[in-house]
């Protein structure tokens, strides 16, 4: 019989002030300190990160990549949203 | 190499037709266009079998790889060189650990592929099943089997399943000084007294064969490498990637004035490669079936801790459970504002 | 200064002083160290082994620091590896605390935990002190020493307020190894000459915090204290138990096989 491990925690890590934290990997821990602990131990060996966060992966909530054709497609066609859509002549400045 | 057992463990899963031709061509086509797979989007089972099989015995091999070297922790013959060895193993454990982490994805508990480890049904690299005798294996390990190691992991870099291509740029990236030690320890066994040169060879004698066979069997005689090259999880055949190791590995050996311990060995103009001498793969079979000159030790080691370490695991689960009940967890210092405002 | 000749005279007896004490430090931190380093592959968990083998790491880090120190103020050229690899027992000056064994992982924790807390007084007071390069090496150190009693005092507490198997366990390590605590404190003649010079802190007066601390740290573990025993123990004058000759042999060991080989 398997035996039941510690949860699973996603963890997250910002590399320097100034930039966001970022998904690195994951790793088990029984509790919380434990888990910035080992995160810190496994993903911070080579001064990885000033910055920690660790979540329980069973707390992520993700979208499901089935549904990305109703969730992504539709902003396909809002080009209107960058600034190239609209043509200004090129002696115009500051715009 | 780390999976070998997969070149001769086993019948690789087919796609089947339930899963739909239509679905399996897209697949193909996302994976052909170089696409990255990522753990919910829709994959072959078989596709997802491989992997799993395919990255759990890589991480077992980084874990049972550190039994070899740990061996030498404790006499390491300077304390620099013990820092660096302690670095080293660590490393490994943390490779262990990305790598198993990215079989999670695919949907199997780490307990379990732990579970497969010790009861002897999953396979590790058969490398790891020598043993370290001298100081010299320390240096040897470092410089042909971590050698070998990169020969093969740099491609996986590239490899379809994301999480697993993304363990494995890790990995490449902390591993690069892995090689380096090893070979530095060499060079300076080599340039040292009788008995250093002398340990130096025979590490060379004892671990050249076993690195080669590292590879896996040859183009040959395995099986099913066509299936894995055509979901990019592979990307060069086992006797591509060992004539590779080979060119490279030699005129290090010879620049140690080291004596590689084939016979046969040349160097064939017409080709510009090293001709090896046939590689005698009883053996490697053997110690994959079970029989090398450490399998039992290596396995039970890895036994013995994860018995002894179970009160500790359970206490620990215990513990948690406990505070949870007696107080709900508190924010985090990271805080709900801070995440909202990183995630822009 | 690796070279300089030993000052003759009272000034030459303190810098020996002197000497012998860094090198006590940095016994404790090495045989500490190589302790921690057995576990590695063989945790309980394998994020253990990654965080024993970073303890491990630091206090090698420490021993290198300072036997490196010891050796210069010694002014007989020895360096580091000479003094970890060529000294016999008897001329080890670690607490007798750092050279038992592993046990099993409550004897680790528990050890480690009384070791983390008195490093904890003394570097900061190692910091404070006249000796400009033993304050840097503390300052250093402490930084790492926070740590390893955030990760060793969070396992006391997670094992003894457990299940009853590892209550049981951590009762039983503090048992076995309270004995060895009263040398952390006690101070001898070379502890009160190097705080009266201002190098070291007054162990006096750091021991009421370490016994708070302690005594804190095993409530929240739901343990209890065993009663205060005479002691025996004089690691730190050279008088071990018998479990640092074996130590010494294993890490010994190539540096005495070939004698004057470079590694």
């Amino acid at each position: 019989m398997t035996e039941a491990d510690w949860p699973l925690f996603e963890v997250f890590i910002r590399s320097r002030s100034g930039l966001e934290h970022k998904h690195v990997g994951s790793l088990h821990a029984a509790d919380a300190r434990m888990a910035i602990e080992h995160a810190r131990d496994v993903y911070t060996r080579r001064q990885e990160g000033v910055s920690m966060w660790v979540v329980r992966s069973a707390d992520i909530i993700a979208s499901d990549p089935e549904e990305a054709d109703s969730l992504f497609e539709p902003a396909r066609d809002k080009v209107y949203r960058h600034p190239t859509f609209y043509a200004i002549p090129d002696e115009v400045k500051n715009l | 190499m780390y999976t070998q057992g997969l070149d001769t463990h086993g019948k690789e899963p087919l796609p089947t037709a339930a899963e739909g031709e239509a679905r399996a061509a897209r697949f193909q086509g996302r994976i052909d266009a170089e696409e990255k797979i990522e753990p919910k989007d829709w994959m072959p089972e078989a596709y997802r079998q491989t992997l799993i099989r395919q990255i759990s015995q890589h991480a077992h091999s980084e874990i049972v790889g550190m039994l070899p070297e740990g061996n030498w922790i404790t006499r390491a013959p300077t304390l620099k060189r013990k820092a660096v060895l302690i670095a080293k193993v660590q490393d490994e454990g943390g490779h262990g650990m990305y790598l198993y982490s990215a079989a999670e994805t695919l949907g199997i508990p780490r307990a379990q592929m732990l579970v497969q480890l010790l009861s002897g049904a999953a396979k590790y690299s058969s490398i790891f099943n020598y043993p370290t005798l001298t100081w010299a294996d320390i240096g040897a390990i470092g410089w042909l089997v971590d050698g070998a190691a990169i020969m093969n992991q740099i491609p996986l870099c590239r490899c379809s399943y994301g999480p697993y291509a993304r363990a494995m740029v890790r990995i490449c990236k902390e591993e690069s000084f892995h090689q380096r030690q090893g070979f530095e320890i060499m060079l300076t066994l080599s340039q040292g007294s009788h008995a250093q040169r002398a340990m130096a060879q025979d590490a060379l004698n004892r671990w050249w064969w076993p690195s080669l066979m590292m590879f896996g069997p040859s183009d040959a005689d395995s099986m099913h490498t066509g299936q894995s090259m055509r979901w990019k999880i592979k990307r060069f055949s086992n006797d591509e990637l060992r004539q590779r190791f080979i060119d490279v590995t030699v005129p290090q050996a010879h620049f140690l004035g080291l004596t590689i311990p084939d016979d046969e060995l040349h160097w064939d103009e017409a080709t510009q490669h090293y001709r090896a001498g046939p590689i005698d793969w009883s053996e490697f079979y053997a110690v994959l079936k079970g029989n090398g000159p450490c399998n039992r030790e290596r396995l039970e080691a890895r036994r013995r801790a994860h018995e002894a370490g179970r009160w500790v695991r359970e206490a620990a689960a215990a513990h948690a459970q406990r505070s949870q009940r007696a107080a709900p967890p508190v924010a985090g210092v990271a805080g709900v504002a801070g995440a909202a405002g990183a995630a822009a | 200064m690796i070279l300089a000749a030993t000052p003759a005279g009272a000034d030459g007896q303190l810098q020996q002083a002197h000497s012998q004490y860094v090198l006590r430090l940095a016994d404790t931190s090495l045989v500490l160290g190589q302790r921690l380093a057995e576990w590695i592959g063989h945790a309980p968990a394998l994020e253990e082994d990654l965080a024993l083998a970073n303890v491990s790491l630091d206090l090698i880090g420490q021993a290198r620091l300072l036997l490196t120190y010891a050796g210069e103020l010694e002014g007989q050229g020895r360096d580091e590896d000479a003094l970890a690899f060529l000294r016999d027992a008897p001329e080890f000056r670690n607490l007798a605390l750092a050279e038992q064994p592993n046990g099993d992982f409550a004897h680790t924790i528990v050890r480690h935990w009384l070791i983390d807390a008195w490093q904890l007084e003394i570097y900061a007071g190692l910091e404070r002190g006249v000796d400009t390069r033993l304050a840097a090496i503390a300052a250093k150190a402490i930084r790492e020493t926070r740590y390893h009693y955030r990760f060793s005092s969070g396992w006391l507490v997670r094992l003894g307020d457990g299940t009853e198997e590892s209550h049981e366990r951590m009762q039983r390590a503090l048992a076995d190894l309270w004995r060895f605590t009263p040398e952390l404190f006690t101070p001898d003649e070379l502890d009160e000459r190097m705080s009266a010079a201002g190098i070291a802190p007054s162990l006096a007066e750091l021991a009421p915090r370490w016994s708070a601390r302690v005594t804190e740290d095993v409530r929240l573990a739901t343990l209890a204290l065993p009663a205060a025993q005479p002691y025996p123990w004089h690691g730190k004058r050279g008088v071990h138990t018998e479990h640092l000759g074996y130590l010494l042999a294993e890490m010994q060991h190539l540096q005495r096989t070939y004698p004057g080989a470079h590694w």
